[in-house]
């Protein structure tokens, strides 16, 4: 069997890769991607530890975020549309006003 | 056989991961991120967690993602540019921070050995009353309210994106 710490190493891995994609990209919808990458992160280490701990509420949690993932992205996406409707951008460094 | 199957599915996983955050292109970032998932459902069932593994397929790649690319063509936002980032050294510094934080997980996720109390789902036992039995049977016994709270919380999802995605009258 693979060790559990392979499991969280990766899991760290694709964290910090979404990490990097939300500091470094300046598209608002490669940011969004990034965070999308980051919760499937935390579920990868949420599903390795119910493995290992034989029990079943990892799974149960990864469940959850993924709900909450799709609310997030269905209520995100209609935020940047109505950004892009307001500014004609998705460049986060134009949108710099609270007020349109 | 695991191992190698691990290793093939964090490597195409990894690797597609960074291809996300380098293409310059919008819909090709979407498309490599749908290759991530697929990979993190495959380390799923590795995981003996079938039920979450398709549920990853059909949430995550499917719906999630069309949703994306739906969004990224409807925007047609064209290419990203190269220069003129309003912080200074944003990229760098934020590089360094990253390679810090990732040695600190690194060095944690090694040193720490995880000691709990087990619970009774041992991968025998999951096999003989089926995944998706079982792990239904935790979710509608201990985790009903959750769920229920869930419910509310998709509805309340798309009564939002409804209302902010309308046109201004």
């Amino acid at each position: 069997m693979v060790p559990l710490s392979y499991y969280l190493l990766l899991s760290a891995v694709l964290f910090s890769i979404g990490v990097v994609g939300v500091l470094i990209r300046r598209n608002v919808l490669i940011m969004f991607m990034s965070i999308e990458l980051m919760l499937n992160a935390v579920n990868l280490s949420f599903v390795a530890f119910s493995r290992f701990l034989d029990s079943l509420e990892g799974q149960v949690f990864v469940f959850l975020v993924m709900a909450v993932a799709a609310a997030e992205v269905a209520v995100g996406l209609a935020i940047i549309i109505c950004i892009f409707r307001n500014k004609a951008t998705v460049n986060v460094d134009e949108i710099n006003l609270m007020k349109g | 056989m695991e191992l190698v199957l691990f290793v093939i599915f964090g490597a195409v996983a990894v690797a597609s991961a960074i291809m996300v955050i380098v293409s310059r292109n919008a819909v090709v970032s979407a498309l490599f991120l749908i290759l991530t998932f697929f990979c993190l459902a495959g380390l799923y069932v590795l995981l003996n967690a079938q039920f979450i593994a398709a549920l990853q397929i059909i949430v995550y790649a499917g719906a999630i993602m069309v949703l994306f690319v739906f969004v990224v063509m409807l925007l047609r936002t064209g290419k990203e540019a190269r220069r003129g980032y309003r912080l200074i050294f944003q990229k760098s510094i934020g590089m360094i921070f990253v390679v810090l934080f990732l040695l600190l997980l690194g060095s944690i996720t090694l040193m720490v050995a995880v000691t709990g109390m087990r619970g009774p789902y041992t991968a025998e036992a999951v096999r003989n009353i089926g995944n998706t039995q079982a792990f239904a049977s935790v979710l509608f016994t201990d985790y009903l309210y959750p769920f229920e709270i869930i419910s509310v919380l998709l509805l309340v999802g798309i009564i939002g994106a409804v209302v902010l995605a309308k046109k201004k009258r």
